[in-house]
């Protein structure tokens, strides 16, 4: 703001309070009469701004809740291929760096700039470190090849696609069998029930076991391979994944990728204020752009809550 | 500031906003929200020429049903494509809110700038940057999915340019959230002591209600064409039929945007008319709280009616009933403006200016445009009606008919304090009338069209449809030279046009107390703000060729007559 300081000299005599200020505070933009004015314009906008994020994301969760609604087989089967603990970890590490983003604000406010410091690498550490756990978790998926659209159905070698005997395209892949363990009955086969049919074409009814219940062999397969959790074996290889398997790795992509570059937004912000602190840029009488990233920060961290167990608890 | 009525006219004000700095660059990287308002207003009717010229050239093609040698059905397809896109993303959604929003806001709070001056500079070169990614994907093969991009044919078929439209689509979407967080701050915090919510010009109100449906509804279209890109790009499988998605949820996501959008377009125009009805009857605007709360009612309902797009694309009977149920009630608001405004007129001291003419055009055809949206809210009649030139013609009434010529009004109505010349009257009002006439032969004969069954978006025709046709086209020509008179004049009067007065008009709102066009700074000490349609101390001085408001007066008549 260029002309502020000409500004707070022409007419700091003649009109009350405002534009005095000007010439006290060099962050005062010229168009506001005083900080707290500047303040709260900045809150404000921001708070409106992370209601479009929330609208933003808000798609992306309608469209989970409706992919989930009509293969609801598809993400409780698919869900054992995400490691729970690497996202588990995640998790802490989001929460905690919202914890120094925290500390960091209030650090800003009363004007303890050490302790600003510190709490902003803090969080830049925490933010990098959650990327660098998703970037092992992404290459982990890579090599399995559970990626995205037909690249899910392209078999990783030679060998398997003679094994897994997959066509590419996913309608050829037959659907051997829905089943699923109820998950307040435990191990207890009796207690596995056959999902609703989602496309009642697409089912191919158990050759033996009563009507509405997978073969015992077939249902004490699926409990292990459920319980024991994580699953790491070629995809193509289980003869348990339902058709449409694919569109998990889609919508866990898509979503997981978006909040990823949130999080890359966020380090290059976090640095940019890391940066301005240790020039000493921000005391309690200017803290706006702290409060503001600290806010962003926030709203990231909590659509991973939402985000963690959408995609890995829930089977 | 406020007594600047008192200086004789021909004193040059010292640095007004034009020629407060000099050169390209002061301009290129302005924080003047009025310059920045005027760099808008270029760009926009820039690409409505652009998009003018696509309509044109479709309806030239609709003179004859059969195939024409210098245009094919591709090339058809591309030109409605990229006139509907154009018009709606580059040029109806921004124009109002960007160009005459950004250039009137602030000074009507009496504020110096909108309270974000560099979000909004950056919002517009999102703007231009989603306009070049529009002319790179022309440069790719161009576009034909119809402005509304529908899936599967968007998703796997459709013209090279498609992902590149989209991109664009998406930068423009931001532009629109960062506008609307602009103004939606602006309002809260940086109106003057005394402008209460209920002394706000309803033109902010307006604004106001549009910047909340640009930052709830906007984020929306961004991520859906966001997907719909990834969709094109590696067959992810959410909106392709054969991969198990949805091509519906893909129709869902876009009107859930694209409806509220709508009301993005015709909410602002509705504000300038609440302006230009008070201003030049001389009369206080009937029913202001009225008008105010059905702004914000619209952008209400405008959140829950999406589903009336889809009334034939396989939605269950219920939600059906439910949304043409909503979508009548939209009916209640929007008509509560329309009485409110003729009751404004009813006795009133009606000047008919130019500004004048666009506004009483408006009120005609918005209410043949509202109207025409009943029967195909209706359940029954929908199912003939949908996908015909009926639709076309009905939102052409609102989209065009209603906002684009709210957008032209308002640029008359503020044309002497943007620039500080009076245009010429006269060529104004047969500019207006070409348009109105123009008008509605284009469109009020595609309601024929459409309800004798001519689907949308055909190349070829049935011979019968010819003459409908033919006049229709005719139409698009006469609006067309009204829209060039038009450009003609106020391109004139920038040169040699007479010097506008502060007030020329009677208006009693802040903008019309600071000088035209407005210094830098817009006031140089905070503005006392009276009730902005209270004309009894606007009076006409002979000296200024002007109206004067006698502040005093003015404030003191809000203060006293606050018991009503």
């Amino acid at each position: 703001m260029s002309h502020s300081a000409s500004h707070a000299d022409s007419h700091g005599h003649d009109h009350g309070h405002g534009h005095g200020d000007h010439a006290k505070y060099p962050f005062l933009a010229h168009h506001f009469d005083t900080p707290l004015q500047q303040f709260e314009s900045g809150k404000l906008g921001m708070w409106v701004f992370l209601a479009t994020e929330v609208l933003f994301f808000g798609a992306l969760f309608v469209m989970y809740a409706i992919l989930r609604f009509k293969n609801p087989e598809v993400f409780s089967y698919a869900a054992n291929y995400l490691d729970t603990i690497l996202g588990g970890i995640n998790t802490c590490v989001l929460i905690l760096s919202s914890l120094t983003m925290a500390v960091g604000v209030r650090a800003a406010q009363t004007n303890k700039k050490g302790l600003l410091t510190v709490c902003l690498a803090l969080t830049l550490a925490g933010a990098i470190g959650f990327l660098v756990i998703k970037y092992f978790e992404y290459t982990h998926k890579f090599h399995l090849n559970l990626k995205w659209g037909q690249a899910f159905y392209q078999p990783v070698t030679e060998a398997d696609a003679q094994t897994a005997k997959v066509e590419p395209a996913p309608v050829a892949n037959p659907v051997l069998a829905i089943t699923s363990p109820n998950p307040s009955a435990g191990a207890d086969a009796a207690a596995t029930v056959q999902l609703p049919p989602s496309d009642a074409t697409a089912i191919v009814a158990p050759k033996s076991g009563p009507d509405g219940v997978a073969p015992p062999a077939m249902v004490a397969a699926s409990n292990e391979a459920m319980h024991v959790g994580h699953k790491t074996g070629p995809h193509l290889l289980d003869a348990e994944m339902p058709a449409k398997t694919h569109q998990f790795f889609a919508i866990y992509y898509l979503m997981t990728g978006l909040h990823g570059i949130h999080v890359l937004i966020g380090v290059g912000v976090i640095g940019w204020l890391l940066w301005g602190s240790l020039k000493g840029r921000y005391g309690s009488d200017y803290y706006t752009p702290v409060d503001l990233v600290g806010l962003y920060w926030h709203v990231v961290d909590l659509v991973w809550i939402f985000l963690f167990p959408l995609f890995y608890l829930i089977h | 500031m406020t007594t600047l009525d008192t200086r004789p006219i021909h004193d040059e004000v010292p640095g007004n906003y034009l020629t407060f700095r000099r050169g390209l660059l002061s301009w290129l990287l302005t924080l003047d929200h009025k310059r920045i308002g005027v760099m808008y207003l270029i760009a926009v009717l820039g690409s409505f020429f652009v998009g003018g010229v696509m309509a044109l050239l479709v309806r030239t093609k609709l003179l004859w049903p059969g195939e024409v040698s210098w245009m094919t059905a591709d090339q058809y397809n591309k030109a409605f494509t990229l006139h509907g896109a154009i018009m709606v993303f580059l040029v109806i959604i921004p124009s109002i809110p960007g160009a005459l929003g950004n250039f009137v806001l602030p000074i009507m709070l009496g504020a110096k700038d909108v309270a974000f001056p560099r979000l909004n500079l950056f919002s517009f070169y999102l703007w231009i940057l989603g306009a070049a990614c529009a002319v790179y994907s022309l440069l790719a093969g161009g576009f034909d999915t119809g402005w509304t991009f529908y899936t599967p044919y968007s998703s796997q078929f459709g013209a090279g340019g498609t992902i590149p439209v989209l991109v664009g689509v998406f930068i423009l979407g931001f532009s629109s959230i960062f506008t609307g967080v602009n103004f939606i701050v602006t309002i809260h915090k940086l109106r003057p002591p005394g402008m209460t919510w209920f002394r706000m010009p309803l033109f902010l109100w307006a604004l106001y209600a549009t910047a909340v449906i640009q930052v709830l509804a906007t984020p929306v279209l961004g991520i859906t064409v966001a997907m719909l890109v990834i969709e094109r790009a590696f067959n992810i499988g959410i909106f392709d039929p054969a991969m198990g998605g949805d091509p519906v949820l893909f129709q869902h996501f876009f009107w859930f945007y694209s409806h509220p959008a709508v009301y993005i377009m015709i909410l602002p125009g509705m504000g300038i008319i609440s302006e230009i009805i008070a201003v030049h009857s001389h009369r206080h605007i009937f029913g202001f709280r009225f008008i105010a709360f059905s702004s914000i009612a619209i952008a209400i309902f405008s959140f829950l009616v999406w589903g009336h797009h889809m009334f034939t694309s396989g939605q269950s009977p219920l939600m059906n009933v439910l949304f043409s149920a909503i979508t009548f009630s939209v009916a209640i608001p929007s008509a509560v403006k329309v009485f409110n405004w003729l009751a404004t007129l009813y006795k009133g001291s009606i000047s008919l200016n130019t500004a004048m003419w666009y506004g009483l055009s408006f009120i005609f055809l918005f209410t043949i445009g509202g109207l025409t949206g009943i029967p195909l809210a209706v359940l029954s009649t929908d199912i003939h009606l949908h996908d015909t030139y009926f639709v076309v013609a009905h939102f052409h009434y609102v989209m065009m008919g209603s906002a684009l010529i709210a957008m032209i009004g308002g640029m008359h109505h503020w044309w002497p304090k943007m620039f500080g010349v009076m245009f010429n009257e006269t060529w104004g009002k047969i500019a207006c009338a070409l348009v109105f006439i123009g008008f509605n032969m284009t469109f009020f004969t595609q309601f024929m069209l459409g309800s004798q069954g001519m689907p949308r978006r055909y190349y070829l025709y049935q011979p019968e449809f010819q003459i409908y046709h033919h006049i229709s086209t005719g139409g698009s020509y006469i609006m067309g030279l009204g829209f060039l008179i038009t450009a003609i004049y106020l391109i004139h009067s920038l040169f040699a046009g007479k010097k506008a007065p502060a007030n020329p008009w009677g208006g009693a709102s802040l903008e019309w107390q600071c000088t035209s066009p407005p210094p830098h700074d817009n006031f140089s000490t905070t503005p006392r703000v009276g009730d902005c349609y209270d004309f009894s101390a606007v009076s006409w001085d002979e000296k200024q060729q002007g109206y004067v408001v006698d502040t005093e007066a003015h404030v003191a008549a809000a203060q006293h007559g606050k018991g009503h």
